[in-house]
């Protein structure tokens, strides 16, 4: 049994690391979302309602809300229709090729997040390597405009940038499936096909949400990729809070803004665990 | 399924004897360069108990994963009746597993763990429901249909697999050490009740074990296996009383081993001699401890070999005793005789030299 002073000494680093890093700047932040900023911008600590009244009325706010999560949930659909066939091939058909393409899935997570973003930028910009394929084989005359500064872009880089995480998890939890339990089910008169849905893939499910939870919850509170990609129709709702803790020197408003899409992601978060815990028989 | 006059003819008899069911003819199995299985030939009949026993290493798992389909083999083939088993996937085959950690759906209740096999073959509901509930009642498993796995006991979740098994009334069961996990209770049991609902459905069951007492008791045939090759293929009877090699003898029952030398119809073996009719040379026997007895002041009969020694150890068994003598010339004898609860010290021996059984030797395999 180990003495109460060591127990404190292994509890207390953590926890204070806790309260002042993470407990405390969110209490923090959660104060200021009910202050205001007077005329001659300074933040009055007078406590009311105001910022969460003009999230629901000012519409801005909450249609950019409501578009990123859009683009969150099509981030998170494309990922997981990437991650899944790359994970169950790689967990049950790449045989000796496995550890390597295992690497290859990974080592994009190591290149930094704006040389990805600016690939894409040169990618599908009007100059760049798309458009300028597309008018060399006289697919089109012009350069396809929608390509960069869309939406369509922030959700095409974020799925490229999100993959990886959504795979781990599936990946994982596809290894995690005894193998006799495949054998048992060919061994019972099941066809790959049926085995496939009736054993791997219920048998996947904690993997495939902890997976989309990552792509969702990441995607949503990007704000590079819309800086650098999604142009006037791509903003998210994170360049919003970036915004008002920067040039519209808002804070109580922006605390507001991030208070909300906090309380978002972990009632996402609880949620997601339910479902894991409810599909998982280990 | 059998008719129970055709059962109890099989019991009675030697069902070796009985209609073939499975063929299996000079199967090879290489992993790489590891030769785990050579030229291992079988035939399994209708309504037989076989167990293949063999110890860790031996192929045995190997082979049953060659008939069930998960494994190919390098050369050879595997027959069902008329038809060729071994270039068919798993799930064409009309044979079941239990597998040796019982394999069971974890996200499937009992009920629809037995079902899944009459699920995938799209049987309709109302069969479905009344076959699950008759598989279920079998291994006395009703009270749980609705369990899920992980909440039933180890010896539950191994009836269950082998209901899930038999209700897809399968020609040949497959059982890859089924009770391995159990506790000496628990499988000693299990071997009784397994045998007798073997009996009882009349179905094929190829069963695979290290456990030579375990085979013995639940066997109609036992196929020894060594180092992937066929040792011996008989009845447990004629397996213990017959044994064809060295190997067997030792593997299957306690034995002692005579290295003798035949000269002119005379085996010679350090003090021991008797008469035997074979060819002069070197000649190797296997003597049960049983068929040694401690000599009762009797004229000896004719066949009947006498030898003195001192007793080295003594082990009590309940009921027996294992007693090892030393005799001259370095030669040691296990007797088994009937626990006489005193100490031995200076005692004479005698056997019948019929029960001296001339055995092949084994030699070293990699």
């Amino acid at each position: 049994m180990f003495s109460r002073a060591y127990k404190a000494a292994v509890t207390l680093p953590p926890l204070m690391w806790v309260t002042v890093f993470l407990l405390m700047p969110y209490l923090l932040m959660f104060c200021y979302s009910f202050w205001s900023v007077s005329a001659s911008q300074t933040i009055v600590h007078s406590w009311n309602l105001a910022n969460y009244r003009q999230l629901l009325q000012v519409d801005v706010y909450w249609q950019t809300l409501l578009r990123s999560m859009w683009i969150a949930a099509r981030v998170t659909l494309f990922s997981l229709l990437l991650a899944y066939p790359l994970a169950y091939f790689l967990s049950f058909h790449a045989g000796k090729r496995k550890d390597l393409l295992y690497q290859l899935v990974i080592i994009p997570l190591w290149v930094s997040y704006l040389v990805r973003a600016y690939a894409w930028k040169t990618i599908l910009g009007s100059d760049g390597v798309l458009n300028t394929l597309l008018q060399y084989v006289h697919l089109t005359k012009h350069p396809l405009e929608f390509l960069l500064y869309s939406p369509f872009a922030v959700v095409l880089t974020l799925t490229h940038i999100y993959t990886p995480f959504a795979f781990l998890p599936i990946y994982a939890a596809l290894e995690h499936i005894p193998r006799n339990l495949v054998e048992a089910s060919h061994d019972l008169g099941a066809t790959p096909g049926q085995t496939f849905w009736k054993v791997i893939f219920p048998l996947s499910i904690p993997g495939a949400v902890a997976g989309a939870t990552f792509a969702f919850v990441l995607s949503l509170g990007d704000f590079l990729a819309p800086l650098l990609l999604g142009g006037p129709s791509g903003i998210m709702i994170s360049n919003i809070v970036v915004s008002l803790f920067g040039a519209a020197y808002n804070w109580p408003l922006g605390a507001a803004i991030s208070f909300c899409m906090l309380l978002l992601v972990v009632s996402l978060l609880f949620f997601s665990e339910r479902l894991e815990k409810k599909w998982s028989f280990s | 399924m059998m008719t129970t006059s055709e059962i109890a003819l099989r019991a009675a008899g030697n069902s070796a004897r009985g209609t073939t069911l499975l063929s299996i003819r000079n199967v090879a199995k290489c992993f790489g360069k590891n030769a785990v299985l050579r030229d291992i030939s079988l035939e399994v009949a209708e309504g037989e108990f076989l167990t293949i026993l063999g110890e860790s290493g031996s192929g045995k798992t190997t082979l049953l994963r060659i008939i069930a389909g998960f494994e190919t083999a390098s050369a050879g083939e595997v027959w069902m009746g008329e038809e060729r088993l071994d270039r068919q996937p798993p799930y064409r085959r009309r044979v079941n597993t239990v597998f040796q950690h019982y394999a069971l759906f974890p996200h499937l209740t009992v009920e629809q763990n037995v079902a899944y096999g009459l699920r995938v073959a799209k049987r309709p509901e109302a069969e479905i429901a009344s076959r699950v509930e008759e598989a279920l009642a079998k291994v006395k498993m009703s009270a749980h249909a609705k369990s899920k796995p992980s909440k039933i006991s180890g010896g539950q979740q191994q009836r269950i697999a082998l209901a899930r098994a038999l209700v897809n009334r399968p020609r040949l069961l497959l059982l890859d050490e089924p009770l391995s996990a159990l506790d000496a209770n628990l499988r000693r049991q299990m071997q009784v009740e397994l045998k007798s609902l073997q009996r009882e459905v009349g179905i094929s069951f190829i069963f695979v074990t290290h456990d030579q007492e375990e085979a013995m008791v639940m066997s109609d045939r036992i196929a020894l296996l060594r180092s992937g090759e066929l040792e011996q293929v008989a009845t447990p009877r004629e397996i213990y009383g017959h044994p064809a090699t060295a190997y067997a003898a030792q593997f299957i029952g306690h034995t002692n081993l005579l290295k003798g030398e035949v000269r002119g119809g005379t085996v010679r073996c350090g003090p021991l001699a008797w008469s035997a009719a074979l060819p002069d040379g070197p000649a190797l026997f296997s003597l049960r401890p049983e068929n040694v007895r401690l000599t009762a002041g009797n004229v000896p009969t004719s066949g009947t070999v006498r030898v003195r020694g001192r007793v080295r150890h003594q082990a009590f068994h309940g009921a027996t005793e294992l007693i090892r003598v030393e005799c001259a010339d370095g030669l040691a004898l296990v007797a088994r005789t009937p626990g006489s609860g005193g100490t031995l010290d200076d005692v004479e021996l005698e056997f019948s030299s019929a029960d001296a059984i001339l055995v092949r030797e084994s030699p070293e395999r990699i």
